[in-house]
């Protein structure tokens, strides 16, 4: 066992300020990635406004590009509702995430839960998971790199909105794969022992298994269900 | 009912994307409430956030082609060796931008 569920929480500044600091890493990759967004909100025709008001509340990167991408001139309850589907298929991943906040966040009160569960992100989301597995308590950590990570977002869809014409393309820098290569750091202090380990190669192995057969963003919700009810099922049965 | 659609259908639209996305952002959390936190539910969800990294990257790291690749065994290998976030993500970035040079 790893978890540190007896933890109780506390808020501190400087609990934030750690948590700012750890969102650093994925900003760029994070701002790279509101460029593209932005510019494809100014292209699809929303105004400033509305792309503001879609990069708060729905940020979820993914998520917009492709409803963007099939955004039409004039929208019907038809193409509204489809683009609220496609949102909620790619977003899938972050309903396993928030299961994953239950024993953190079920420990304080529930406004603060729900309101912190609206900065739930991959980067926020993975932040938090580490912090926590190194025994840390402070829900402050969470806001913080929820700050930094907000900030950069919505700074960098703003330019992006503007400035879109301008904008080279990010796969030139390697930009466009921040996100796969902070996943890849943040696997290694998740690392908890050879055991915990198999249940890695079998999510891993459905998980590509079920990108081959299946469209879309499917693998990820397979592959990590599959990985977790055998990882928690080769821990030490002790009941 | 069309010509609203036509004054506020990005704004409808928007709301929509945002009401379905924080359901799945606090749905997860929400459903939890309802099941017990036993021991071995607790081991569950312990395993699921190194299991969604790896049902990330591992098909983007076997189809994603060179760059990719390089993106993800850099990074793995500098937090590995240096254990700093930042310069893994800064050679994996790197080592993706040099295959793609050549």
């Amino acid at each position: 066992m790893t978890s540190s569920e007896t933890k109780r929480d506390k808020s501190t500044w400087s609990g934030f300020v750690l948590g700012m600091r750890l969102g650093f890493p994925v900003a760029p990759g994070i701002m790279a990635f509101g460029l593209v967004v932005g510019a494809a909100a100014a292209r699809t025709g929303l105004s400033f406004f509305q792309s503001l008001a879609m990069n708060f509340l729905v940020c979820s990167g993914i998520a917009q590009l492709v409803a963007l991408e099939i955004w039409p001139p004039v929208l019907t309850w038809g193409v509204i509702a489809t683009i609220a589907l496609l949102t909620a298929v790619v977003g899938a991943r972050l309903f396993l995430m928030s299961v994953a906040m239950r024993p953190w966040f079920g420990q304080m009160p529930a406004w603060q839960a729900y309101a912190g569960l609206f900065f739930l992100t991959d980067a926020t989301w993975l932040i938090a998971m580490r912090y926590r597995s190194d025994g840390g308590g402070d829900v402050a950590v969470y806001f913080g790199a929820a700050a930094t990570i907000m900030a950069g977002w919505l700074a960098a869809t703003a330019i992006g909105f503007f400035a879109g014409g301008f904008i080279v393309d990010p796969a030139r820098y390697g930009f466009d794969l921040v996100m796969p290569a902070f996943f890849a750091a943040m696997l290694v202090p998740l690392w908890a022992g050879a055991r915990r380990a198999w249940g890695w190669v079998i999510g891993g192995a459905v998980a590509v298994a079920v990108e081959r057969l299946v469209p879309g963003w499917w693998f990820i919700v397979a592959g990590s269900i599959a990985g977790a009810v055998a990882g928690g099922y080769l821990d030490e049965p002790e009941e | 009912m069309n010509a609203d659609l036509a004054t506020f259908g990005t704004w409808i639209a928007i709301a929509a994307m945002a009401a379905v996305t924080y359901a799945i952002r606090a749905g997860g959390f929400w459903l939890m409430g309802y099941v017990p936190l036993t021991r071995r539910v607790r081991s569950i969800l312990s395993a699921l956030p190194g299991s969604v990294v790896v049902a990330v990257i591992l098909p983007l790291a076997v189809r994603g082609g060179a760059a990719a690749t390089a993106a993800v065994l850099t990074s793995l290998a500098v937090m590995a060796w240096c254990r700093n976030d930042l310069l893994a993500v800064v050679c994996g970035m790197g080592a993706a931008a040099l295959v793609r040079a050549f």
